[in-house]
């Protein structure tokens, strides 16, 4: 039988040994795209039209998919949060089926529905709206992929709400409006940034259900990772570099800053 | 101006059985007691409005809160009814200002008025030396008194308290409990309050109605509470003794047959099924016990001393049990001890006989608590 002591180091070493798998693990693939090239080369590489249309693409994309997320999911998961109803279980499952289905999936699910051939597509192209191949199919394609991280998150946070405290705020006049505002969504505001960063992180990431359902038009609809894609078919590999540096640096501010603002603990 | 009342009527289900209560008020506190699950609570929030009755009628003053009937449910934000919830339900992240100002809009309108209210507010409640502190960094007496001004805020017309005192250590509950009757006294509200503690009740209601299972057992008033409970059940909550036997006229006295041994001799007149109540402090324990068992007295061991004070309850596991309290001076001269065999005497005078059966909650076993 092990002493406590060599327990206690053993628990210490598995810990150290786990640490270091994972830094090295995730830490070097990240930093060798900023260490295989000169970082002169890098800047340059970023002053290329292609590396700025992406960005620009993306940004534009990610911040509108957050916002369609935001005002359309904030009161589904207040829904499932709060009230007891038929059917309650079925649609919180369906939320998150996008969770595990292949992005590409989602992209053959969004043609046909959306599709020129699709469910509604007579009744679109009639009206005259053309959905695939425009920026407003990269939107849908990074919502659809993005949405349950942000209502799995703001579900969770509505839901560990005190009740009474809602209740308090009735009997003291407050509207059901005024105590969402002001009860519910502060005591929620952890949850609700968490999740809003992680389906942002995931919008600007996305890539299979926006090259299937939208494409690769540089300036319109070629993402930063599909631009990077693009660069690496053509074997522009310095290109492909400098781009991925610039996601993994975006990415890396947005989640630090969010994570600042909010204070987290790192556990 | 209208005279300040309340009328409930509730029937609702709840999940183990029927709510079924009905009880008016005026500028008074009426204690809602009984076990917990009882649904008191409930009672409170269908008042409130943050439950809807199957059935009933909520009347506060002129204004009619709920008549299903007619299909009237107001919403609570427009019910007027002040509420102060178990362990206070502040506002965690708020000030203890923000919270107590919360309630007070609309009215008053203009900034600077609802901050002169507010400051009114922490005043009176002595809590104005904590208007920057949050919820969580304040005692539990504290958090009361908070709760309480942010209820009363908005000049209710109807006052509910959802067990105010029993989240409190011993110490505060007596001192929140003065300071509370103090300012219901002032408040002069129609005002419900819940508790499972008919001790914690005993200072602060006018009248008290005991719940158990959704109904009405007892609705009296503290008084007659303690002079005629309606069932063992009530007896238990009051602590006074209930025996329950069989009365037989012996000229202007009566005697009392106990169930399942003993007798009583009362000094009124009686015949039938009875119940016979005797105030543990009309009680006086001897050390001892006799061969024979006389009227009026019952023997067994001590089964449990409580302490309160300077007097303490002694339980005396005779068959029925009787609980005697003991004055200091005699309980220092008794130097009782547990399973020390006493008897336990009283009076003639000292017992109240009570109709078996009079109330229409006779025949309903006591629930086991």
């Amino acid at each position: 039988m092990l002493s406590r002591r060599l327990q206690r180091g053993a628990a210490a070493a598995i810990t150290a040994i786990a640490a270091a798998v994972l830094i090295f693990f995730i830490g070097l693939p990240l930093l060798s795209i900023f260490l295989r090239v000169p970082l002169s080369t890098l800047v340059h590489q970023l002053h290329s039209q292609v590396a700025r249309d992406a960005l620009a693409v993306s940004l534009k994309t990610s911040l509108t998919s957050l916002a369609f997320i935001v005002v359309v999911g904030t009161p589904v998961a207040h829904l499932i949060a709060t009230k007891r109803f038929p059917g309650r279980n079925v649609l919180a499952t369906f939320l998150e089926l996008p969770l595990v289905l292949p992005p590409v999936v989602a992209g053959i699910a969004l043609f046909a529905a959306f599709g020129r051939l699709g469910l509604l597509g007579h009744q679109l192209y009639a009206l005259h709206i053309h959905i695939p191949f425009t920026w407003v199919a990269v939107v849908m394609a990074q919502s659809f992929v993005s949405m349950p991280f942000y209502v799995r998150q703001a579900t969770a946070g509505f839901a560990s709400v005190d009740r009474q405290l809602v209740g308090a705020s009735r009997t003291l006049g407050a509207g059901p409006a005024r105590s969402f505002f002001r009860i519910e969504t502060p005591l929620s505001s952890r949850s609700l940034s968490a999740g809003a960063t992680l389906a942002w992180a995931r919008a600007l990431g996305e890539f299979g259900a926006t090259a299937l359902f939208a494409g690769s038009l540089p300036g319109i609809t070629q993402t930063l990772p599909l631009a990077v894609y693009a660069e690496f078919s053509a074997l522009n590999f310095n290109a492909t570099l400098a781009m991925s540096a610039l996601l993994v640096a975006v990415s890396f501010a947005i989640l630090l800053v969010v994570r600042i603002a909010f204070n987290w603990r790192v556990a | 101006m209208t005279a300040q009342s309340l009328s409930v009527e509730l029937h609702h289900p709840l999940r183990q059985f029927e709510l079924d209560v009905r009880f008016d008020l005026g500028a008074e506190t009426l204690a809602l007691v009984g076990p917990s699950g009882a649904g008191k609570t409930s009672v409170l929030r269908a008042i409130a409005g943050l439950l809807h009755p199957k059935q009933g009628v909520i009347v506060a003053g002129d204004t009619t809160l709920v008549d299903t009937r007619r299909r009237v449910m107001l919403p609570p934000e427009d019910r007027a009814v002040g509420m102060m919830f178990q362990e206070g339900a502040l506002f965690p992240h708020m000030s203890v200002a923000k919270n107590v100002a919360y309630g007070l809009r609309p009215r008053p309108r203009s900034r600077a008025e609802r901050r002169q209210r507010v400051q009114e507010l922490l005043e009176r409640f002595s809590i104005a030396s904590l208007a920057k502190a949050r919820p969580g960094e304040i005692s539990g007496g504290e958090r009361q008194r908070v709760a309480l001004a942010r209820a009363v805020g908005r000049s209710p017309r109807v006052l509910l308290l959802d067990e105010p005192l029993s989240a409190l250590d011993s110490v505060t509950k007596a001192q929140v409990s003065a300071e509370l009757a103090r300012w219901l006294g002032e408040l002069h509200l129609p005002t419900v309050l819940v508790s499972h503690d008919f001790e914690d009740v005993a200072g602060l209601a006018d009248r008290v109605v005991v719940v158990d299972r959704g109904k009405v057992i007892q609705d009296a008033t503290m008084d007659e509470f303690l002079d005629a409970p309606a069932s063992r059940f009530v007896a238990a909550f009051t602590g006074v003794n209930y025996f329950e036997g069989a009365a037989s006229a012996a000229g202007e006295r009566s005697e009392v047959a106990l169930r399942p041994t003993g007798t009583v001799v009362a000094a009124v007149p009686a015949a039938g099924p009875v119940a016979v109540v005797v105030d543990p402090w009309s009680v006086r324990i001897e050390p001892g016990a006799e061969a024979v068992a006389r009227p009026n007295t019952l023997a067994g061991p001590v089964v449990q001393i409580s302490r309160l004070g300077g007097t303490a309850r002694v339980k005396v596991g005779s068959t029925p049990p009787v609980v005697a309290e003991v004055p200091p001076a005699r309980l220092a001269g008794l130097a009782l001890e547990q399973g020390q065999v006493v008897t336990a005497r009283w009076t003639p005078e000292d017992v109240r006989v009570l109709p078996a059966g009079g109330t229409s909650t006779a025949g309903r076993l006591p629930r086991p608590r």
